[in-house]
């Protein structure tokens, strides 16, 4: 069974990679998550210069979601200099480096720096829902601002292929995609943490997240995912690959993400729910299904239920 | 994947007793048990403030104890609290201490470590274990645990303090350095063998190195705890790595022949940023 899959040049052995902002803060554990046997691995979002997160709690789960409020915290570009230049030496599966800025100039200050040390992607973060009180509504909630920062992003970046991770926090995420698809992304991730939501604690009456509201994650967001991927998929009409993440679970969840149109599957709090195993599992799951219902290549199902709905892609 | 994830969400519960244990050092009794094993930690949250990883100091299937020191924000403000005061809690976390029955164990705890030391002692004595207890800290006012460790039957207590104010002048390591040498036998093959079946140690990652290194030297079986940065608990967060290795969910107990692969081990940690800082 081939789970192969090449996304604009780049070849993942399997379509599992490790979502950002989730174990990914040095090479030593970009390296334990591809020994885990992630197709590929995104680095937790890198700042230009060092930002400070949440006070805990950050990090709180059910057996039916997961809630984060970490605030994106991370050391700045020397960090980011020291780990990927490390991660380069003895690299097994490809690197998606995530970026974060505060502003339209500082994503593409960021993106130039990044880009000097050669991830095989850029990933644009514009759409985390746990900063809104520093930073206001992500720049992925509105066309002028996604389009902006694809094309600062895209601007720098020279020939690593740039994706934009989309908000499911929006009216029309398509509408979204087709302003950064215009701009010049290469492709998108689609999504992010959804909300924010909240939590509170009945004794104390006080929400249990520091921050108050966190992105949702987990297995209650994966039908939203699929639906925001399939419409970023027909609003770009097939055009783009996405990397499909957002409550991905099990090797079905997988194969359900590929026919809304995803190419690559990104996988995060699964981790939380069936241990660092899951990437193994996921492959093999989707292998099982693949091999029960006759499919030789899994390329062939991206998009597939677009084609069975006949529409034209 | 269907295993209940509610410990992974804090709930809070009223501390039903608070003991001074020294000037700095608080422990709280919860009238609730999380089926929390010797090494283990959980997240003890302050509400509207913050949320610290700490060592199980006891879960007997009744109540549960927390021991800390008063030395951060958040433990200075937890050592203001009194019985009645709601305090949340999630886990257990992480890898434990594990033995088998009727063995041999010497416990070498630094400073707090003397909490999930004594929670090992109890219940491997439950085992039919037998314990040697050795206690270390700065100095006398410091020492923790020592009449729990001396009530409890089969174990001999041992104590270090750096400045002589009890027990052996020096460090812990010492004691267990002179505890291996002297139950050290030579077998009639010619080959040596050890009295003691096991070393557990908890304490600053200094000692846990001097106590790695001893164990390898003697070919002891040896268990660590490592600490780090916690964030989530549960492996998500990606703070707590040694290497690449989550010790919230491989660790903290991590056996001696591993921790001496972690080339971190002993030399840096990272803070909440993922910066590293020299040990």
């Amino acid at each position: 069974m081939n789970l192969s899959q090449t996304v604009r040049g780049v070849t993942f052995q399997n379509p599992a990679v490790l979502a950002s902002g989730i174990w990914g803060i040095t090479a030593a554990s970009w390296r334990r998550v591809a020994e885990s046997g992630a197709g590929g691995v995104t680095t937790k979002s890198l700042w230009l210069t060092e930002h400070k997160g949440h006070p805990n709690p950050t990090i709180i789960s059910t057996d039916h979601y997961t809630l984060n409020a970490v605030g994106v915290p991370d050391a700045g570009i020397e960090k980011a200099r020291e780990e990927i230049g490390d991660y380069n030496k003895q690299k097994p599966v490809p690197l998606i480096a995530n970026i974060i800025a505060n502003t339209v100039e500082n994503y593409g200050k960021t993106a130039e720096e990044i880009a000097k040390l050669k991830p095989d992607f850029l990933e644009v973060n514009i759409s985390c829902p746990n900063v809104e009180d520093e930073f206001g509504k992500p720049f992925a909630c509105s066309v002028r601002d996604a389009s902006a920062v694809t094309k600062a992003v895209k601007a720098v970046s020279g020939k690593i292929p740039v994706f934009i991770k989309l908000s499911p926090n929006v009216d029309d995420i398509g509408s979204i995609a087709s302003a950064c698809a215009e701009a010049g992304a290469d492709g998108f991730t689609v999504i992010n943490t959804v909300g924010p939501g909240m939590a509170i604690d009945l004794r104390s009456r006080l929400p249990i997240l520091a921050n108050k509201v966190g992105g949702m994650s987990g297995p209650a967001i994966k039908p939203l995912a699929v639906r925001c991927i399939a419409d970023v998929y027909r609003a770009t009409e097939g055009k783009f690959p996405i990397i499909g993440t957002g409550g991905v679970m099990t090797g079905e969840d997988a194969i359900e993400f590929l026919l809304a149109g995803a190419t690559l599957i990104g996988i995060g709090t699964a981790i939380g729910y069936r241990g660092a195993e899951v990437f193994r599992l996921v492959c093999e799951e989707m292998t099982a299904w693949c091999k029960t219902e006759g499919v030789k290549k899994i390329s062939e199902l991206t998009g597939g239920m677009h084609r069975a709905l006949g529409i034209r892609t | 994947m269907h295993t209940p994830q509610q410990n992974r969400l804090p709930k809070t519960y009223r501390i039903s007793a608070v003991t001074r244990e020294t000037e700095l050092v608080t422990s709280f009794t919860f009238a609730v048990s999380l089926g929390a094993k010797p090494g283990q930690f959980i997240m003890v949250w302050l509400p509207g403030s913050d949320e610290i990883p700490m060592s199980v100091a006891l879960d007997d299937g009744k109540k549960l104890q927390i021991t800390f020191f008063a030395v951060g924000d958040t433990t200075k403000k937890l050592a203001t609290l009194k019985k009645g005061d709601l305090v949340g809690l999630r886990g257990p976390f992480g890898t434990h201490y594990e033995w088998k029955p009727e063995q041999h164990l010497a416990l070498v705890a630094g400073g707090y470590g003397a909490a999930p030391m004594y929670f090992a002692a109890v219940e491997a004595a439950k085992d039919g274990c037998s314990i040697t207890a050795i206690v270390g800290a700065r100095s006398k006012t410091h020492l923790l645990y020592l009449d729990a460790f001396a009530g409890l039957s089969g174990t001999t207590l041992s104590v270090a303090t750096d400045d002589g104010s009890q027990g052996h002048k020096g460090y812990n390591v010492d004691l267990l350095r002179e505890l291996l040498e002297s139950r050290t036998l030579r077998l009639r093959s010619g080959s040596t063998a050890h009295a003691v079946d096991q070393v557990f140690a908890c304490g600053p990652e200094r000692m846990l190195v001097a106590v790695s290194d001893l164990c390898a030297e003697h070919k002891v079986v040896c268990q660590l705890s490592l600490e780090r940065y916690m964030k989530c608990g549960y492996g998500l967060c990606g703070n707590c790595v040694i290497n690449g290795v989550r010790m919230c969910v491989d660790g903290p107990v991590m056996r001696n022949e591993i921790a001496r692969t972690f080339t971190e081990f002993g030399r840096y940690h990272r803070d909440g940023l993922g910066k590293k800082h020299s040990l």
